[in-house]
């Protein structure tokens, strides 16, 4: 809680942004990415933009996970949806003869769609099975839609193993040819999930969620149906994927199955679970060092390695292995993740020098 | 006005309810009593639809919600109390009684996802209301941005009447509201309870043990031993019935 912070109406009361540490936050990370564009060199723009479409997925697997307590492993398969979806749209759109202007106007929120379709389906499992159980069928999922993409019959539209070339995106002329312009689109709609999903923890909807993961007896004698609102969190959640999919496809050249397996999504669990389940802000810090770390060792390996090929090959297992160290001593240790720390620092520095802790 | 008619319940082997039957009258406080396992919590189960009775109805102003599942019946206007407590832990005061607001609140999704139009207005709507009618009433104003894990137990069962109170209900059920409370915060709870129904007039149905108390509150009494209702009347009325006194309230020496 934080001192002094008094509220003259229940809408002042009931805003996102209620305290001057929260607002500082967001406009200067806004600022900051903002001014990205202009200021950073092509190195910071590719990671700064891979950090945003991981964001995006990771906003979207918190609802799931953070807020609705129904834990999935199968996360990565609504991305590659989203991803295949672009390119398979394009080439849809060029038959009809659409101007390529228009076509990511409408092949973005299409691939957000189909995403919280198969996310219905996908979430179907949860309403008879929990944790542990649910996992797994999720699981399966991410190798089911993986599967069909590799699937011979449906080579000549997904490319197969081989992957597929994604188009360009077009926003009504302006060519995002660049990472640079690609970032700035990121950067945007992340922000704009970001809020977007914030919003939903305001009204019956979030709390609804919340509900569920609290104890699902409860919720369903104040009136929630269990049904609709499991539902409607795997749909919000692989809607939040598919965006994040799509942008995936319009950044890269060309993209490929193997990006969307189980890697992928366990490495969205881990990003959340350092990060902080349940949290607005648990997405971005985990996301920050998921994405770090990888770099970090890249860049460490070279400095130690020089040009030697023997302790480069050794960088992708250290990276595994990393990974796996840190979702182990978070879970022991700050099973809050790094939205639990910030919080403690700032309630300290608000109440420095008065009372610690 | 909630009836019960001839109610039976089981599971496997083991009967639970065998023809209960009584009816809670509009703006009454009607208690339930027995000794343990006399199938006071099957009832209530039965009642807010979380067990299904094999024979027997539930009506709810005269309809049949017999086969309406859990949120169905919580959105016609049955709220809830839990013996054990069962508030959103992780929660703060604030959102879990907002939570009771759920099926009076009418925002979908999309309005949700932008927080403009009905879900704005609603909301901040919701929440002056149950600051004046739920947070003032029940005096827990002090608390109410505490996550229910600081708050002690008589506030946490407060904080849960609190939640029910903000579904307004026709029908509040309490599941023993007083169990394990010294007798300071019993006389409170029973205040609060009888505030309810003055300032409601809600119907209230109340399971307890506190003997005291639901001598004094309710206006009449339905009791129940080993799955059987054995009597129904006022509280002078049941006291003085012989199968009570030996089944529950003790032989006079």
């Amino acid at each position: 809680m934080i001192n002094g912070n008094l509220k003259a109406s229940y809408a002042a009361d009931e805003r996102i942004l209620d305290n001057p540490y929260r607002r500082g936050f967001v406009f200067g990370a806004a600022a900051l990415a903002a001014a990205l564009p202009f200021v950073a060199n092509d190195y910071i723009i590719l990671v700064a933009a891979q950090m945003g479409i991981m964001l995006i997925a990771v906003i979207g697997l918190n609802v799931v996970i953070g807020y609705t307590g129904l834990l999935s492993l199968g996360h990565a398969a609504f991305i590659a949806i989203g991803a295949y979806a672009v390119p398979l749209l394009h080439r849809l759109f060029a038959a009809w003869g659409l101007p390529e202007g228009v076509m990511p106007l409408l092949a973005i929120p299409l691939a957000v769609a189909v995403a919280a379709l198969v996310g219905l389906v996908v979430g179907l499992p949860s309403l008879r099975v929990k944790g542990l159980y649910l996992a797994v069928a999720t699981l399966s999922a991410n190798f089911i839609v993986i599967f069909l993409i590799e699937l011979d019959a449906m080579a000549p539209f997904t490319g197969g193993f081989n992957g597929i070339n994604t188009p360009e995106a077009n926003i009504l002329g302006w060519r995002l040819d660049s990472q640079r312009e690609m970032f700035a689109l990121i950067a945007g709609l992340g922000f704009a999930t970001i809020l977007l999903v914030q919003n939903l923890f305001r009204t019956r909807v979030g709390r609804a969620f919340i509900a569920i993961r609290e104890r699902d007896y409860s919720a369903e004698v104040l009136g929630i149906s269990l049904l609709r609102y499991k539902l409607l969190s795997f749909a919000v959640s692989a809607a939040c994927c598919g965006l994040a999919g799509a942008l995936f496809a319009y950044f890269y050249a060309r993209i490929l199955p193997e990006q969307f397996e189980l890697a992928l999504s366990l490495q969205l669990v881990a990003a959340l679970i350092v990060g902080g389940m349940g949290r607005t802000m648990g997405p971005v810090f985990g996301v920050v060092i998921i994405v770090m770390v990888p770099e970090l060792l890249k860049y460490s390996f070279g400095a130690i390695a020089g040009g030697s090929a023997d302790v480069a090959a050794l960088r992708a297992p250290v990276q595994e292995i990393v990974f796996g160290a840190l979702i182990i001593l978070f879970l022991m240790f700050e099973p809050l993740g790094i939205a639990q720390i910030v919080d403690r620092w700032l309630r300290s520095l608000n109440r420095w020098p008065f009372a610690r802790g | 006005m909630l009836e019960v008619r001839d109610l039976h319940l089981s599971f496997g082997g083991i009967k639970a309810l065998q023809g209960v039957g009584f009816t809670a009258r509009a703006g009454e406080i009607t208690g339930v009593i027995g000794p343990n396992g006399a199938g006071k919590t099957s009832l209530f189960n039965a009642i807010s639809g979380f067990y299904a009775p094999s024979r027997g109805q539930v009506l709810l102003d005269g309809e049949d919600i017999t086969k309406a599942p859990p949120d169905r019946r919580a959105a016609l206007g049955i709220a809830r109390t839990f013996q054990n407590i069962a508030l959103f832990r992780g929660m703060t005061v604030l959102d879990n009684i907002k939570l009771g607001g759920h099926t009076r609140l009418r925002s979908g999704i999309w309005s949700a996802l932008g927080y403009f139009g009905t879900a704005q207005r609603e909301e901040l709507a919701f929440r002056a209301e149950i600051e004046e009618r739920v947070i003032d009433f029940l005096e827990i104003d002090h608390i109410r941005k505490l996550p229910i894990t600081m708050l002690p137990y008589g506030l946490q069962k407060r904080v849960e009447l609190a939640r029910a109170l903000a579904m307004r209900p026709k029908v509040l059920l309490l599941d023993e509201p007083v169990a394990g409370m010294n007798r300071e915060e019993t006389g409170d709870m029973a205040r609060f309870i009888l505030d309810v129904q003055q300032e409601f007039g809600t119907t209230i149905l109340l399971v307890e043990h506190d003997m005291h108390m639901v001598m004094d509150i309710c206006a009449r009494i339905v009791v129940l031993n080993f799955g059987h209702q054995i009597a129904e009347g006022s509280p002078a009325e049941v006291s003085a019935t012989p199968a009570v006194i030996e089944a529950y309230l003790g032989q006079a020496v």
